[in-house]
């Protein structure tokens, strides 16, 4: 294990020894939050129980959902804009204010017009991430070495066979910090969305037990979101870490 | 060395003006014959055309006016069959490892499996490569990096090798040495090879014949013949004539140059 990552551990066993602390000493009040190790105790029986798995993997896969819509959209409307400069030119505004935009305050609509099913949270989850995609494309199609691009026309590469088999895997490491930020972005607007107005879903779950004092249910649900969110972020990592080190960058 | 296997009639370029700018005469007009099997290398100032030259015979661009013709075939911003280009910069893909990279040569030619991995395990050996086949370009040192890309370019066995200042990154040492191991593929391959230059000594060391140019627009103001044999490496340095032709090149080079300085604001 390198020496960073021991650091990383040490802080966040440090932030939890500290609530641990606070909570046993009645800083913290117990009906607000339990100590960790109460919070961990309540996990291992939610996880036991499995009473709330069919909430778990509908709102991944709507995660899931959302994160590949935005993903497969946005990288698809990158290519295309980077080959058509005046439409990047008059969209470049938007994406510059963009995350200024309160995506959750246009849910009651998409309520009003979806219905109140998936829609609006897949919806919600990819407008957050689409963007991201967007800029992040653009950004590693701009920095294709031109070199690159004239070795494909001399070796005879079509236009696709160039994008296949030049440009795309020339930005392989930008897509995976786009893949990071649509996945991050689809958590946030899915399980979001189930808190704010839904009837079932993670986020539902745990708007559910906030209303009800259910300190037992909520926190265990928030510490799931938050190990998948690390487990899969830091397989993310791993991967671009490994593109990047071949590529000295790292 | 026998007929011309490239050449150039009345061959200009003119880069349209951009927005509120004026158009640029780039090269020429130019009139050249390359020799099938010859050194042929361009020395000119800065600016004055040559990589756009270079560019024209590998249709990676079209000219203005003129013809440009690769084996009888006329040339026009398409890429001939049977000409292969080293650039000056790291043209290395990062993301494939030596063996890989060298491979991108072979994938648009239309030959069975066996045949591309003799070809390239001998292009590996070639290029004293194969302790690197699996080596990504990150782990290589620039010199390296540049035999990587000449190995993918000589790879499909291109009848016309271009070289745009392929040495130019390089330190002078191995800048020896790579010219050397270019007169080696050279002998070795029988294929012509073109040289886009800076460094007279270089282009007086390798080269058969050396076409000298103007400033902007570039034109053919002296075609000088070396007369080296074929047989030769960077020790040609120490011939006697050597001395006398460089100098020859700067003779012929010193006024274009200055008039680029010139051009550039500089003091000439």
């Amino acid at each position: 294990m390198s020496r960073l990552r021991l650091y990383q551990l040490a802080v966040v066993a440090a932030f939890v020894a500290l609530l641990e602390v606070l909570c046993l000493s009645g800083v913290i009040d117990k009906v607000t939050m339990p100590p960790p190790h109460i919070i961990v105790r309540d996990f291992a029986k939610l996880l036991w129980a499995g009473e709330y798995f069919g909430e778990i993997g509908k709102s991944l896969a709507n995660v899931l959902a959302a994160f590949a819509l935005a993903f497969v959209i946005g990288t698809v409307t990158g290519v295309i804009l980077h080959g058509y400069k005046t439409a990047r030119d008059i969209l470049d505004p938007l994406f510059a204010t963009y995350y200024a935009i309160p995506v959750f305050a246009f849910y009651p609509l998409f309520i009003v017009m979806f219905g109140l099913g998936d829609g609006p949270q897949l919806l919600i989850g990819f407008l957050l991430g689409v963007v991201a995609v967007i800029v992040t494309m653009l950004n590693g199609l701009d920095r294709v070495p031109l070199v690159l691009k004239k070795t494909a026309r001399i070796n005879r590469l079509g236009p696709l066979q160039t994008a296949l088999r030049v440009t795309l895997p020339f930005c392989a490491p930008y897509l995976l910090t786009a893949a990071k930020l649509a996945l991050a972005y689809a958590f946030i607007g899915v399980i979001g969305s189930e808190f704010i107005m839904a009837r079932s879903g993670m986020g539902y779950e745990i708007g559910y037990a906030y209303t009800n004092f259910d300190n037992a249910t909520m926190y265990p649900l928030i510490l799931l979101i938050l190990l998948l969110s690390i487990v899969v972020n830091g397989l993310l990592s791993r991967w671009e870490n490994l593109l990047l080190s071949r590529r000295g960058l790292k | 060395m026998s007929a011309a296997q490239v050449t150039l009639r009345g061959v200009t370029k003119v880069f349209p003006a951009g927005a509120g700018g004026q158009a640029v005469h780039a090269l020429g007009p130019v009139d050249l014959d390359i020799k099938k099997g010859e050194f042929f290398a361009v020395v000119g100032p800065s600016g004055c055309g040559k990589s756009t030259l270079l560019e024209l015979i590998a249709g990676l661009t079209a000219q203005s006016e003129g013809g440009i013709e690769f084996e009888g075939r006329a040339i026009k911003q398409d890429i001939p069959d049977g000409v292969g280009v080293v650039f000056q910069e790291d043209a290395c893909f990062p993301w494939l490892n030596v063996r890989e990279n060298i491979e991108f040569g072979l994938r648009q030619k239309n030959i069975n499996a066996a045949e591309k991995a003799r070809r390239v395990a001998a292009v590996i050996e070639m290029m004293g490569l194969p302790d690197f086949a699996r080596t990504y370009p990150a782990q290589l040192s620039g010199g390296m990096r540049q035999r990587v890309c000449i190995a993918r370019t000589i790879v499909p066995e291109p009848r016309l090798i271009l070289l745009d200042e392929p040495f130019g990154a390089l330190d002078q040492q191995t800048r020896l040495l790579m010219g050397d191991e270019m007169l080696r593929l050279w002998r070795e391959t029988g294929a012509t090879i073109f040289l886009i230059t800076h460094a007279l000594d270089e282009a007086a060391m390798l080269a058969d014949r050396i076409a000298v140019m103007s400033a902007r627009p570039g034109k053919v103001i002296d075609l000088v013949e070396t007369k080296w044999p074929r047989e030769r490496d960077s020790r040609i340095v120490e011939h006697e004539n050597f001395g006398a032709l460089t100098s020859r090149l700067w003779k012929s080079l010193r006024a274009e140059s200055m008039k680029t300085m010139g051009r550039m604001g500089g003091t000439a």
